[in-house]
Formats: structure tokens, sequence, C-alpha cells
């Protein structure tokens, strides 16, 4: 079976791999690609611990097979900061405390960011049902909504 | 928010430092077992039972091991052998070496669906999956028993040939599945129930749950030629792996190196060993590393669970509510092989109140389903549903208000335990009080179909083995190393406590979790022990360094030790108040003229060392009509002895809040009637998501231990024993339903609210 | 899974031409959130795996005031409930889109592969059933248009033959006085399968007082979704009050046929469907007389 070639921009960087077309999205950003920031949690779908944004849309890259990504841009955890420091999702995150085990952090990261660039000013419950999708077993997600809450004062005053 | 009632006494204590992992792990750079990668690594998939209750007749491996990529196959037979009658102490008691192994890679049989029977290494995940399907097993199917009623009958399948019971201390001849039975007595009840106003007895049915944590287990290993084994996991316990995986294959601890990775949750499941043996086959077997990550499925269908269990409780009361009498007895489900949490099921049932007359016989019994494991105060949930929700009852009887009944009949210092511990100082009526005085409880609930509930919960705290080492750098900052993995901030609070001791930043004091072959022994992280225990070491280790910087600052003022104090950060020249150093300036001299400093800190606390007690409020609403529960408003109240990071106490207060709220509702094991599981996907175990809960309040109550130097008590366990209890509570005050088993789902409260239209026609359902 | 053959055609003869190839089984991708899962299971392994996304038939998302509203085959959800024809029109559409898994989900599954998957339990069918649409379908001998209550015939199965794909969803423009309502019961509040799901679709006359037309569909109590005939035509004419709701409920539960399943009981999904018609219809009339009923992202 031949690989196929893919050509992609991730974090802003143009990536270039090869992979067999079984291969998610996931698994040749961990495995081949190094970045390990994406999880592994349940492999169909159903804990948000692998989320990306492809193309502006927040998707599981679990769900993604890697050859659909041609052409495609991605967004990961690894791509939330700057040279110039924490994305603000990242500050909030760390000084509310929103992480214990951190395992769903970078999910979580990566849809709040597609929420705040889709709505720089949820109401908690917007916040929740967007954030549906990505479970979290430490917090109870109390710390988290908080965190999201005061990044998106941070975002919409700076937008 | 917390009470730092100490009103400036410390200096770092209290304080809500980032913690010191946090911006490795925001950014998604943090190395979890899952992220390990070795040059030559290869990777590994574990085949698992399709059966509950199966003879294994004959494994071929052989068109696996043709497919290309695959490396290597495992089973049990690459286990060392391994005698019927072997024994082993792994920390817990005697049990059978056999048991332990076979739960690895099983022998003759398969006791549970997602039993392992078998590993495979390849050259990449994709092929290594691939290669289970060519793995030919052939199983003789046996009937399965999947309740542990059912279990206990006489008739009931047997999952052990060898297993008898150990009848309070004593083996007996009787083949079963009841592999425990356990009994505490105080007092006389006998004559305590006859002399009672009040006698209620109920039957409570609790589902196998799960701890749900988002990173399955994983292992990674390479065993060189020279016999040398190194392992890379996700796990509460480095030294437990260590000692573990040793056994299993019968090599010696001295040549087994276990290197802790950041950990995505445990509660209690990352303490038992699955993948690590499986992979030091494989990795014996090919000459390369070898990394495994369970699936899913395989965690659900392979790992321990918490039992489900049978409780049944009856209680005596006097007409002022005071308890006078208690007869507990239980049996809980300890999975395919014995040992569940059933001796602390028995300790927890009448823990929060004083009952001077009580028994308690548990009974600890195997069943088709994975080997339970410990689950965040494993055991105390199960009968906290049962006696929190019957003195509701007894309440309601003699109309007394929910809180005052408790706190009639709360333990304190001095009560005497139907196991015999007399209690220290502990803050049970604290938190009760704290729970009563709340806004949430003098809130008025107003709306039908909309009910309120409390309850109380208890956890102790192990006290067992922990050390750290400290090393000063010359320009005042501290390494500090220690060895219990952090699954939660405890890296952080125990730097805390270390820091308090110099008055030095937190910031200046660098933790690092460190690998078996670099630390002295340290127990689990894990029996809400770390905060304390690694807490009070790190303690101890400040005041060592201490110690060794005041004879650095004595050699340097040329005095001797007893003319030098540190005191407000100063360490000061008692025969000169002119002269004093900081740690930074004293840390400076000492790096030019003095051997470095090293402080160490290692502690055995004793099993039993201190106790959390937490209370819960919640109010709910019910749809009467689909039968759905809506957590309305939930306050957590705990008891921290003292907080050391609050937010990560709340963090502990809400995340065990919410593990309770998903048992209580909506969490459980689903078997066919082969007994398999059939919903072992993030689909269909439904654990709560952030649209499901509301904010979760939390009131933290500090009593001091007095055991702990700055009154640490562990707070990791005991917020998960009264959410379903007070949920059931809350039911109750909307529909009038009292439920008896769990999950509480919305099929049962709509069967619940029938049968009560058709017992109760003209009576009012609440609300309505 | 085993290794497939990846292939993405950029127009629809190419794709049917590649359906219609013997040599190996071959599954179309768009979404991939169901595809991709059963692909990792046990259910089935393709030789061939056909990505329909670059095929412009299958993007389409349009409205005209008489063709009604077209949605290709392999438009994901989030273009729908972003779409203001969708949202002013059709808000029974917005309804199930945003509550099918979460928003990851939502960013690649779509109506057309939750359509083919032809789940017992299929959150979008209910309210096509009930809107009334057509599928319209493509093979070597040209297109058909199936009425979507008759597009699945048995839990995963549907009417396409191995060389056909569905193109898009055809659905009528929307009439005046008229309103549509989806809703399902879960036991959490979001990423779970319908344990009963419940479509509504009605047109009001006598000045908003009468059902003039009615449509309702049924997810997770039959084999297929259901268009409940019986309990849709028992209350044309009638007045719009709760004890004529009430009566299309029970005729609706009278017409399931569930099953007992680790989702829910033959029982309690009976008791549910009567609950969940009501809601439905109550919501639809909500709509149809210019109402605010909310989606599962908007609070009341």
């Amino acid at each position: 079976m031949n690989k196929i070639h893919v050509q992609s921009k991730i974090n802003g960087e143009n990536i270039e791999f090869l992979c067999e077309p079984r291969q998610s999205l996931l698994e040749v950003l961990r495995e081949d690609l190094g970045f390990t920031g994406s999880k592994e949690g349940c492999n169909d779908g159903n804990c948000g611990a692998c989320s990306v944004i492809m193309d502006g849309t927040l998707v599981d890259s679990c769900l993604v097979l890697a050859v659909e990504i041609q052409g495609k841009e991605i967004t990961t955890v690894e791509g939330l900061a700057t040279v110039d420091g924490l994305h603000p999702l990242q500050q909030k995150f760390l000084e509310n405390a929103s992480l214990q085990c951190g395992i769903c952090t970078p999910g979580f990261l990566v849809a709040a960011k597609a929420l705040l660039d889709h709505n720089s000013n949820p109401t908690e419950h917007e916040i929740r049902h967007w954030l549906a999708g990505n479970l979290c077993r430490c917090t109870g997600y109390d710390k988290i909504i908080r965190a999201v809450q005061e990044a998106s004062a941070v975002v919409s005053k700076s937008a | 928010m917390s009470n730092n009632s100490d009103n400036g006494k410390y200096k770092v204590i209290g304080t809500r430092p980032v913690r010191h992992d946090g911006a490795e792990k925001v950014m998604g750079k943090a190395i979890y077992g899952g992220d390990v990668r070795l040059s030559g690594m290869l990777f590994g998939q574990v085949l698992r039972s399709p059966h509950a209750h199966a003879r294994i007749k004959s494994i071929d491996t052989s068109k696996a091991e043709e497919l290309e990529g695959v490396r290597a196959v495992v089973t049990s037979a690459d286990l060392p052998k391994t005698n019927e009658d072997d024994m082993i102490d792994l920390g817990e008691g005697m049990t059978r070496l056999k048991y332990i192994r076979d739960n690895i890679l099983a022998s003759d049989k398969v006791l549970y669906r997602g039993h392992a029977v078998a590993g495979v290494g390849a050259i990449n995940q994709q092929t290594a999956d691939e290669a289970l399907s060519l793995i030919e097993v052939e199983y003789e199917v046996l009937p399965a028993v999947v309740n542990v009623l059912d279990a206990m009958k006489d008739n009931a399948p047997l999952l052990h040939d060898t297993l008898t019971t150990d009848e309070m201390g004593e083996q007996t001849d009787k083949t079963s599945n009841i592999a425990a039975h356990l009994q505490h007595k105080l007092g006389d009840p006998e004559k305590g129930f006859n002399e009672a106003d009040i006698v209620i007895e109920h039957e409570f049915h609790t589902a196998t749950v799960h701890q749900g944590y988002i990173e399955p287990h994983n292992g990674t290993a390479m065993w060189n030629p020279d016999g040398q084994l190194t392992i890379w996991t996700s796990t509460q316990g480095a030294f437990v792996v260590q000692k573990q995986t040793a056994a299993v294959l019968d090599h010696p601890i001295s040549k087994v190196k276990v290197v802790p990775q950041e950990i995505g949750g445990g509660f209690g499941g990352k303490i038992p060993i699955y993948l690590e043996p499986v992979a030091a086959l494989l990795s014996r077997k090919t000459g390369h590393p070898v990394k495994l990550l369970m699936t899913r499925a395989g965690v659900f269908e392979g790992t321990g669970p918490t039992p489900g269990s049978y409780v049944r409780l009856k209680l005596g009361a006097d007409k002022s509510g005071k308890l006078v009498a208690g007869d507990c007895y239980l049996a809980f489900e300890a999975g395919g092989y014995p040992g569940s949490p059933m001796f602390c099921g028995c300790m927890c049932i009448f823990a929060c109140y004083d009952v001077p007359n009580a028994i308690v016989n548990g009974y600890d019994v195997v069943v088709n389903k994975p080997k339970s494991a410990p689950y965040r105060a494993p055991g105390s949930t199960q009968v906290a549903f049962a006696i929190e929700t019957m003195l509701d009852e007894i309440a309601e009887k003699i109309g007394m208000d929910s809180f005052d009944i408790r706190l009639l009949n709360a333990a304190k210092e001095g009560t005497r335990r139907v196991d015999d511990l007399v209690y220290p100082r502990i803050g049970c009526v604290e938190t009760m009080e704290a729970g009563k005085a709340s806004d949430h409880y003098n809130t008025p609930l107003e709306g039908p179909y909309r009910g309120r509930g409390i309850a109380t919960g208890y956890w102790f705290n192990i006290g067992f083995k922990s050390c750290v080492t400290a090393s000063v750098n010359e320009d005042g900052t501290v390494n500090l190393m220690e060895g219990s993995t952090d699954i939660g901030g405890s890296r952080t609070s125990i730097a805390m406590q270390f820091a308090e001791v110099l008055a030095l930043p937190v910031e200046d004091v660098n933790p690092r979790v460190g690998d078996t072959g670099e630390i002295g022994y340290n127990d689990v992280t894990g029996g809400s022990r770390t905060t304390y225990a690694t807490g009070y070491a790190a303690y101890n280790a400040a005041q060592d360094v201490k110690a060794q910087m005041i004879e650095i600052a004595a050699k340097h003022w040329e005095l001797t030790a007893d003319d030098v104090e540190f005191v407000d950060e100063f360490f000061k020249n008692k025969k000169d108040s002119s002269k004093q150093l900081t740690f930074k300036e004293l840390a400076k001299i000492g790096s030019a003229d003095d051997s470095p400093v090293i402080g160490k800190g290692s502690v055995n606390l004793g099993f039993h060392i201190g106790g959390s007690f937490a209370t819960n409020i919640v109010d709910v609403e019910v749809d009467p009509e689909t039968g759905k529960v809506t957590i309305l408003r939930f306050t957590a109240i705990q008891d921290a002895g003292k907080a050391i990071h609050p937010s990560y106490v709340e963090g502990q207060m809400q995340g065990g809040s919410v593990q309770g709220i998903g048992w209580a509702l909506n969490e459980e094991y689903f078997y066919n009637t082969d007994g398999k599981m059939e919903n072992s996907t993030f689909l269909d175990y439904r654990i709560p998501t952030a649209l499901d809960l509301p904010m979760i309040e939390t009131i933290i109550v500090e009593v001091p231990n007095p055991t702990h130097p700055y009154g640490v008590r562990g707070v990791g366990e005991a917020n998960i024993a009264p959410p379903p209890a007070a949920i059931t509570n809350a039911i109750y005050n909307a529909i009038g339903v009292r439920f008896r088993e769990l999950p509480m789902r919305p099929d049962r409260i709509i069967a619940a609210l029938a049968a009560k239209r058709e017992s109760e026609p003209m009576e009012a359902v609440a609300g309505s | 899974m085993k290794n497939f053959e990846y292939t993405a055609p950029n127009t629809l003869r190419k794709a049917i031409s590649i359906l219609a190839d013997k040599n190996g089984n071959s599954r179309i991708l768009a979404g991939g959130t169901d595809l991709i899962v059963q692909l990792r299971g046990s259910r089935f392994q393709a030789e061939r795996v056909v990505d329909v996304k670059n095929i412009p038939e299958l993007n389409e998302l349009s409205y005209g005031s008489k063709k009604g509203l077209t949605i290709g085959a392999a438009v994901p959800c989030y273009r729908i409930y972003q779409n203001a024809d969708c949202v002013e029109r059709y808000p029974g559409l917005i309804d199930s889109a945003a509550i099918i898994g979460g928003i990851q989900i939502q960013g690649r599954a779509s109506f057309g592969g939750n359509v083919c998957n032809s789940s017992p339990s299929a959150d979008t069918i209910p309210v096509l059933i009930a809107y009334g649409s057509k599928c319209e379908i493509a093979g070597p001998n040209g297109k058909r248009r199936v009425p979507i209550e008759d597009f699945c015939t048995g839990p995963g199965k549907n009417v396409l033959q191995p060389d056909e794909l569905l193109v898009s969803i055809r659905i009528p423009t929307i009439k005046n006085a008229s309103g549509a309502h989806y809703l399902r019961f879960i036991p959490r509040n979001e990423m779970d399968i319908a344990v009963v799901g419940a479509g509504a679709y009605v047109e009001l006359g006598n000045r908003k007082r009468t059902f003039k037309k009615v449509r309702i569909g049924l997810a997770a109590v039959a084999p297929t979704p259901l268009f409940a005939r019986e309990a849709s035509e028992l209350i044309v004419g009638r007045e719009v009050n709760d004890a004529t709701i009430e009566a299309a409920a029970e005729a609706a539960k009278a017409s399931s046929k569930p099953i007992s399943d680790m989702r829910g009981t033959a029982e309690y999904r009976t008791h549910l469907v009567g609950v969940m018609t009501k809601r439905a219809l109550q919501g639809a009339v909500k709509r149809a007389r210019g109402g605010f009923v909310p989606n599962a992202v908007q609070e009341n």
C-alpha cells in the first residue's frame, strides 16, 4: 500500500508528511509529527481530548483521516501561545487552577479558542453548550468555565 | 473561598500560586505516559476476552506472528510458571500470585469480558491492532454471574476452584465466590434495637461504576540484555509498579526502574498494574522498547471499576432522633479476583455518627466483572447512600431538620467507631454546621418538582511512607525531589509546605517527581495522603535545610549554631543584632565555602492519621414527564484541616462532587444476559458534561489535624461519598419518592412516579 | 483497521463510476464521524474509501422560493446552523443540527451522512420526515428521488444500491403559518444517542387555530425512523389545543414499536414517544404562530 503525500499548514508552518489512508489526523500529529499535545482519550469522538481547529472549524482529530487535511490549516494546542507569551485562555486556566491532571486541558483550550473566535462574549450557557463535547473528570468544569469567562473579557476587550 | 483564619500567620500556605508544571501542561508540552517516544520503539496492543467467563482451551498466535510488521506476540506462557499455592504480599496482605499474574494475562480461565489474553508488539499501532484479529483463541464458554447476590448463592457458577472464604480470620473448606466475611461489633445491638422507639430497615443496590479518567492506561518498557528493565508509565505509585511488575515477572526489584510520567487522572484506578509486564515481555522478546496504550473499551472492560454493592441497613433511634443501634450487612463485588474495598465500607457505614451499639457484616464476593480497583473513597459512597437516606427518613418521621438530626448524632473527638477506632480531633460537626449556616441552605427553593437534599460522608487519610530531598542552589533556589506522582497539583502544595518553613517564595522551590532510581521509597499518591505525608516529609526536609544553613551562618560568623536563629526570613546573629543574612545571601556564601546543602525528610506515618468529612447541599428539579433530573445548585463543604493551596482543595471538592453526581444519575456498567458489558464507550458510559452541571460552590472548613505541622487533612476523597445520597434526598423532597437503587435513571424515576400515582391517587405529588 | 485505498473524486460522474467498479467494497466518506468509528470497530472493513467532499453538488446549500431548500449530502451540520435561510425558514433543521454530538462532531458530521448511516435513532431524519423531504440519489442509470420516510429499510440499511450515492436532500418551500420543531430525549444534555426523537411540522389554518397539515417523524422507536402517518393525519382539521395534541401523541405511541436496549426499555421509550411528540407539536405550533422556541444553544 503506497503512502499518500500530504501538504498542510499546522500552527502556521508548512508541513508535509507521508501517511497511510487509515491513519487519523490525531495519530499522524502525535506519532509522525511530534505534536503530542493533542491526546487520545477515546478514539471515537466522545471526549474531545483530541480537539483541533481545521480551517476555522473545531473538530475531533481522531475522526479526521490525515489524508483529508491536504491543503488545510490546522491549529493544535501547540499553536496557541506565541513568542510573546501564553494565550489569554492558557493564562486564565493557570490562574484559575482550571486543570488538575491536565490531560483534557489541550482539548478544552483549543475548543475554547474556537468558541472565542466565533463569539468573543459568550454567556455561561453558551460556554457550557460549546464545551459539552470535551469531557473532564477531575475538575467538575467549574474552574474551566470561569477561566473561559475571564479570558473572553480579555479577548473581547482587545478585539 | 477559603477562610484563611490564620490572618497572616503564613506567608505561602493559603495562597494560590500558579502550579510549577502549569505552563508546560497548558502548552501541550508535558509528557504523559502516552507521549513517550524512544528510539526504535515498537507499539503494542492487548487482545481481550469477548466472554465473561470461559476456559481457555488453546491460543494460536502463529498467524498474528506472520503478519508483516509484527515483531512478537506474548501470552501467559511467557510469564514465569506459577504454582497454585504461591502466595505473595504486595502491601495489602497475602494473596495468590496466580491471581496477580492471571489478571495481567489469563492462563487457564478468563473471568470477565475484557480479560487480557495476549499481547502483540509491532512496528506501528495500526499493525498491532490488526494483528489481534489473527490470534485464535479457543474458549469453552461457561455461565457467568454478574450480580453480587447471585454470586453468593449456593448454585452460583464458581469463578475459582480453590477459593474458600476467609470467615472472620479463619479459612473455610467450602469453595465459594465469597472470598471474605468480616465483622465489626460494638456494644449490644440487640439490646439497642429492643429499646429503640423507631426502627427502620431497607435494602440498597448500587451499580458498577468506573473512575472514568480521560487518559487510558499506558506502559512503555525496555528490557536490556543485561536484565535492566526500565518502565515509563502513568501511575499513582512508581514503587507499586516496580514491586508488582517485579513480582509478576519474577525479576529482582533492583533491576526494575520505573520512571513515572505525567498522569491523566487516576482516582485510585491507576494504582494497579495492567500493561507494564506485557510491555516488558514484548520488549524482552523483541529487544526493542515497546509502548502500549489501552483502548477506551479496554479501560472499561479490562480495568478495575468500583464494586457494585448490596447494602442492607437497619437503624434504631429514640424519639429525639438519637441513634441507639445499627446493623449493616453489605456485600461488595470484587470482580474476577478477591479484594474489594469491603473492609472500607464496613469502616465508613457509621463513621459520621456516634452509634453506641452496632454490628457490621461485610462480604467480599467475586463476580465475572473486571477486578475492582480503588475509586476515590472506595466503599464510602456505597454505604453513605444507605445511611444518609435512612437518617432523613427518621428525621421526617419525627419532624426534625435534616442537619439537626445529623448534628445530634455527629461523631466527635472521643467517639468510638464500630471498628474500635476512637476519633481524635475531627471536623464532622463543623462541616455540618457550615452547611446549616450556608447561603445555599438558607435560600428558599421554590417551584414545582424541585427539592433539596443534604448528606454527609467521610474518608480517612492514610499516612504511610514518603521522602523528599532538597538541594540548595547557589542562587538560593531549592530543587525539591519527591516521589509522589502529581495527579492534581500536589507538587506545588508540597513545595509550598517546604517554602513556608524557610519563608521562601514558592517560585524559588522547584519540585520534581523522581523515578525509583533517584528518590527513596514513596507510597502511592492516593488514600488522601499526598499533601499530608509528602508535605510532612517536605516540612522535615526544610527543617533539615534550615539546620544546615544555620551551621553555615554560624561558621561564617564564627559562632556556634546555638547563637544563630532563623526569624522572619532572616538568619540572625544573636550575638550581634546588626548581622543578618537572607536565605539567598547565605546560599551564595555556602556555595563558595561549604559542602552542598542537601536536606532530607523521610516519614512513616501510620495507617489512619486523620479524617475528612464532607457535606453536600443539592437542589434538583425533576421533569415529571421524562424523569430527567437537573442539578440546580450544588454546594460542597469539606474539612481540609488546613488548605495549603485553596484552589486545588476546591478543585478536589468540585471534582469528587461531579463524579458523585454522575454516579447518582447516569453512570453504570450495563450488562447483557451473557454477562457482557455493552456500554464500554464514553458515548454510553455517561459521565457528566459541562452542560449537565451548574457551578459547584465550595466551602472549606478548617479544623486542624493535630498530627500535621500545618494541620493538613487529605481532602482528595471524602467529597465523593455524600453526593448520591444528597441527590436521593433531594429527589424525595421534589417528588416524594425514595430511591434505594443507583443510578436514579430517568426511566426509574418515571416508573417510580407511576407507581406512586397508582398507590396514592388522591394525594398530590409534591409541587403538582 | 485494515488499510484501504483512499480516493477523492471531484465530479459526481467519477464518484459513481468508482462505486460501480465491482472490484472491492467501497464506503463513502463525508464527515467520517460514523464511518471512521465503524472502520475501527469490527462491523465491517472497507477496501476503498470514497471521499465525496470535493463534489460540488454534494456541497450545495441553497434556498429558492420555488425549489425550496437543497442540502448537499456532504454539507456538515455547522454550515446549516450558520446559514441564514436555514435559521430563518427551517428552524427544525437547526434543532437537529445543534444537538448531534457536540460542536466537534457538528464541525464534520453531515445530514446526508446521518441519513445514509440509517440508524433507527438518527437525529436528522424525524424532522426531515416532518418537512416532507426527498432524497436525491444518483447512480449509473441517472437520478431518482425517494421520500425520506421510505429511504431507510432497516437498522443501518437503506434503498441505496452499491453503485449509488445520495446527492442531496430536498425540502419543500415553507408555507405561511407553518412551523417545525425537533427534540429528543437523552439522559444527559448533550453527546448522547436519542432514546426517543420526535420531529413535527404543522401548517395552521383558520387564523392559526386549526391544524391544516401535520407531519410527525419519530426516531429510536422502530427498526427505522418512522413517519407517524396515522397520528399526523388524525388531527388534520382539528382545533389546536391540548386535547388534540394529546390525541396525536397517543396515536404516535400506538404506532411505535421500540425495543429494549442499553439506552432505554421499550416501556420507557413508548412513554417518551407520547411526551416528545406532544412537545414537538407544541414547539411547531408556537413557531407557526410566530413565537420563539429555543434550540439547544439558545436559552429561553
